[in-house]
């Protein structure tokens, strides 16, 4: 059925090296995301130090960064956890989970809204310095990973909600669940890095 | 006949219990994280204690949320080759442009 082919079947095919391809895709494409982010990373690294005019890193809010990035390291629990119920073939826990990761993305994505709103009143803009650009290049960047991730949590939810994701359908769980953990990591990094070490 | 793919789902792979233990342990790592930051112990202590607490954490989420450690060897090859591949980017441009300033 057409659907089927759209939601993704978790049925053992062959293929050459006897791996599923669409999760050997999604883990090519993490491993090039790595190198996307590292790029901007170390741009961050080299221009963190560089802030000629504007201000700089003391805006920075520890506490408050930590509680989104706390919000962010449990949506990883939630979405595995969502995995597992629909592997066990509980389809409604399995939508609960994934409706309650989706939400925590969403409240992260908040979060950033605001810190970067403050950051804006501030006097920090994309324009500022070089400080400024690459701040909000990398984690701007990332936010849109996490409003994609978010977008994709829920259209599985919707599916769910009609129907259509069923313990069958647990690859394409999988991979969404692949890109949230991906999404979650980098913060782990960027957390560190922009945020714990000091410049 | 069995797939690589489910071949390489062994039978210890993780229960939601598991999950939730992996979640408190991230939440303690993070936890102590802010505190080293918040009590200001020495730079250098304070650098490479982050470093290596966040690595714990990406160990952590790739190997039992990602089921890396639990997956076929291919899925591991290729992740991390261009996860090394990043940090030797990362690294290469760090030292080279550390002492450049704009004109």
């Amino acid at each position: 059925m057409a659907h089927d082919a759209t939601m993704g079947q978790a049925e053992a095919h062959y293929t050459t090296t006897g791996l599923d391809h669409r999760k050997i895709l999604m883990w090519v494409f993490l491993a090039s995301d790595c190198l996307f982010f590292g790029a901007l990373i170390s741009t961050y690294m080299v221009y963190r130090s560089n802030v000629p005019v504007g201000p700089g890193p003391e805006l920075f809010d520890i506490p408050y960064t930590s509680v989104s990035a706390f919000v962010l390291l449990m949506s990883s629990l939630t979405m595995v956890l969502a995995l597992a119920a629909l592997q066990r073939g509980n389809s409604r826990q399995a939508r609960l989970w994934l409706l309650a990761t989706a939400l925590q993305g969403a409240v992260f994505l908040g979060g950033q809204f605001y810190e970067f709103n403050l950051f804006v009143d501030q006097g920090l803009t994309l324009t500022t310095s070089v400080f400024g650009t690459s701040f909000f290049v990398l984690t701007g960047f990332h936010g849109t990973h996490v409003a994609i991730g978010v977008f994709m949590l829920l259209t599985l939810v919707g599916a769910s909600y009609m129907g259509r994701l069923k313990p069958k359908h647990h690859l394409t769980v999988e991979l969404v669940g692949l890109y949230w953990h991906f999404v979650d990591i980098v913060w782990i990094v960027i957390f560190t890095v922009v945020y714990l070490i000091p410049s | 006949m069995a797939t690589a793919e489910q071949q390489a789902h062994t039978e210890d792979h993780p229960t939601p219990r598991t999950y939730i233990n992996v979640a408190i342990l991230l939440t303690v790592i993070t936890i102590v994280e802010v505190a080293i930051v918040i009590i200001e112990v020495p730079t250098v202590f304070l650098i490479s204690s982050l470093l290596a607490l966040s690595a714990v954490k990406f160990a952590f989420v790739v190997g039992w949320f990602m089921h890396l450690k639990f997956d076929a060897k291919l899925y591991q090859a290729l992740f991390l080759g261009g996860l090394f591949l990043a940090i030797a980017v990362l690294l290469a441009l760090v030292a080279l442009f550390e002492n450049f300033t704009l004109p």
